[in-house]
């Protein structure tokens, strides 16, 4: 009866498992805490938003996003967003460079530096910038008059961006460009191409995966961020407030299918994020099965010796 | 400080010099003004306005509630990892890729989801609060807010090494008589023990600093549910620059000591693993 065994559950029957494995009835009750846990804390709340978004039906749903104040807030959230990724790729492409291609004195110091706005809380980043360039600040007085607004208008809100975002790119690329090393450049460097030639053409496409990964963590983070950039905004209608700002004006007028109707855009972006994040990392799984098939079908011993499998392109 | 020893690459000046100017431009010198203009005022004075009763009450409030949800995250982001890694059933792929939500979800969005779901009328709050759990407007609700932003970090941080723990090292223990309850004691919680805690630290540091999602679910009532970062928000509404200044510079100097505190975690489980 070997098929009837196999056709039960896996492993669950067999005598060499018994040992490692808990007793079904515990089994049960570990996954059912577990997918209560996640039914609570992260599937009720995700419906949630979209249920009552749409419980005044789409009529008001659509009516809430095209007034003119969301309409702003988007375009404002999308505007910060374009400026303060690039930036940050800018950022993140040359300090991954710095730290994985060359060895330094104060690596490490650089490294933690690079983390460090991950761990201060925003509203603090955000009282940072007002004490630099508020009306109270450092450069407050002749920022004044030279008629230069940053606090309370478009500039603060990307400066406080900036921060929040900081690490995200570089901390995915420094990782992905220490572990290709550098032979490959040199390579290139020997075989004539110039510096530029080399990043764009040998650097570039070995990070792109880790690259990715990292422009959309930014990117998420750079249009949902709340705290650091409410801090700088000055809550101005339809003028400075962007899509998370106008979640919270729209809370706290009591316009909960408003509220609901823009906090559904950025629950959107945050399952399309997901959902990029999750097709990555599946693609990234997949070549590494690859990889590894191609060297145990290799004669064995091979293995140690073969030479390291071209990427696919 | 930053000279490099050698490397036939070219770009080092033009990258680290660049890296340099954005680190200090954006990090450095927006951190020193902090600073700066905490040292304006007398000692005597920051201490009184970082020791008020509203104060006390906020860090207790932030440092306790930020705490449970790490012990909660813990608890259940560790049985939420381990059934992910060692069971199969339905729907397991869906959940492990919806356990970075609340990292991609905006926080504000998070707290208006909850708070209206633990509201009076919410699809959650029609069942809880008659039984007496307010999980809206109460400190429950920053406990409930700072557990769904903290929890990625608590699974993914175990995921890994659940993944890659060896189980040979539990076949042996069971052909040796070990009963599965005693492998799992003296066995593999051992084993997991650094990854828990780096994951609850994680959790704790993402934590202390949250403000978005908690503006929506607390109610913010000074000495009741009102959160440190709240209290700067409140100073600065009142143009009381150097209290907020005060506060933050505590906050501040608390999240470098957790960061010393995770990077030393770190350090301490990946030793570990390697053993």
């Amino acid at each position: 009866m070997p098929g009837y065994l196999k056709s039960k559950r896996p492993g669950a029957s067999t005598a060499s498992m018994r040992g490692t494995e808990e007793s079904p009835f515990f089994k049960w009750l570990l996954i059912s805490i577990a997918l209560l846990f996640a039914v609570v804390f992260l599937l009720l709340p995700l419906i949630n938003v979209f249920a009552q978004a749409l419980s005044k039906g789409w009529m008001v749903y659509w009516r809430a996003l095209s007034d003119p104040d969301s309409l702003a807030a988007i375009r404002l959230t999308l505007l910060v967003a374009a400026i303060s990724v690039p930036l940050n790729v800018l950022f993140g492409l040359a300090s991954a460079w710095a730290i994985a291609k060359f060895s330094f004195r104060g690596k490490s110091l650089l490294n933690t530096l690079i983390d460090l706005p991950f761990s201060v809380s925003p509203v603090v980043a955000g009282l940072m910038y007002v004490l630099l360039f508020g009306l109270q600040g450092h450069f407050g007085q002749w920022l004044n008059e030279h008629d230069i607004k940053i606090i309370f208008a478009v500039p603060g809100i990307v400066l406080a961006t900036l921060f929040v975002t900081f690490p995200f790119v570089a901390r995915e690329l420094v990782p992905v460009m220490e572990s290709t090393g550098s032979e490959q450049e040199q390579a290139a460097l020997t075989l004539g191409a110039n510096g530029w030639q080399t990043f764009w053409r040998v650097t570039l496409p070995s990070v792109k995966w880790g690259l990715i990964y990292g422009v959309i963590l930014c990117n998420a983070r750079a249009m949902g961020e709340f705290g650091a950039v409410s801090v700088v905004s000055g809550h101005i209608s339809g003028m400075t407030d962007t899509m998370p700002l106008r979640v919270e004006k729209l809370y706290n007028e009591y316009n909960s299918a408003a509220a609901f109707a823009t906090a559904s855009l950025l629950a959107l972006l945050a399952l399309l994020t997901l959902g990029i994040k999750t097709l990555l990392e599946w693609n990234q799984a997949r070549e590494y099965a690859r990889a590894q098939s191609a060297r145990t079908l290799a004669e064995p011993g091979a293995a140690f010796v073969a030479p390291p499998q071209q990427s696919t392109p | 400080m930053f000279a490099k020893r050698f490397s036939a690459l070219p770009g080092f000046r033009l990258t680290m010099g660049f890296t340099a100017f954005y680190l200090s431009m954006l990090v450095l010198i927006p951190i020193a003004a902090l600073f700066l203009r905490a040292f304006e005022m007398s000692w005597h004075d920051f201490f009184k306005v970082v020791t008020t009763d509203r104060a006390l009450a906020a860090y207790r409030l932030t440092f306790g509630a930020s705490f449970v949800a790490a012990i909660a995250n813990a608890v259940f982001g560790t049985i939420l990892a381990w059934v992910l890694v060692r069971y199969d059933f339905p729907g397991k792929r869906f959940i492990d890729a919806l356990v970075d939500f609340p990292f991609a979800l905006p926080t504000a969005v998070a707290g208006l989801t909850l708070s209206n779901l633990f509201a009076g009328n919410g699809w959650l709050g029609q069942w809880l609060v008659p039984m007496g759990i307010k999980g809206a407007f109460t400190p429950l609700g920053v406990v409930i807010a700072l557990t769904f932003v903290g929890m990625p970090f608590a699974v993914r941080t175990l995921q890994p090494v659940l993944e890659n723990l060896d189980r040979g090292v539990e076949e042996v223990a069971a052909t040796l008589g070990a009963g599965r309850y005693r492998t799992f004691i003296n066995i593999i919680a051992p084993t997991l023990m650094p990854s828990i805690i780096t994951g609850f630290a994680l959790s704790f540091a993402r934590a202390v600093g949250e403000y978005g999602s908690i503006v929506f679910i607390s109610g913010n009532k000074p000495f009741h549910t009102e959160i440190a970062p709240q209290l700067i928000v409140f100073k600065l509404d009142e143009y009381d620059y150097h209290g907020a200044t005060a506060i933050a510079v505590v906050l501040l100097i608390i999240s470098f000591i957790i960061l010393a505190l995770i990077n030393y975690l770190e350090m301490w489980s990946r030793e570990f693993q390697r053993q």
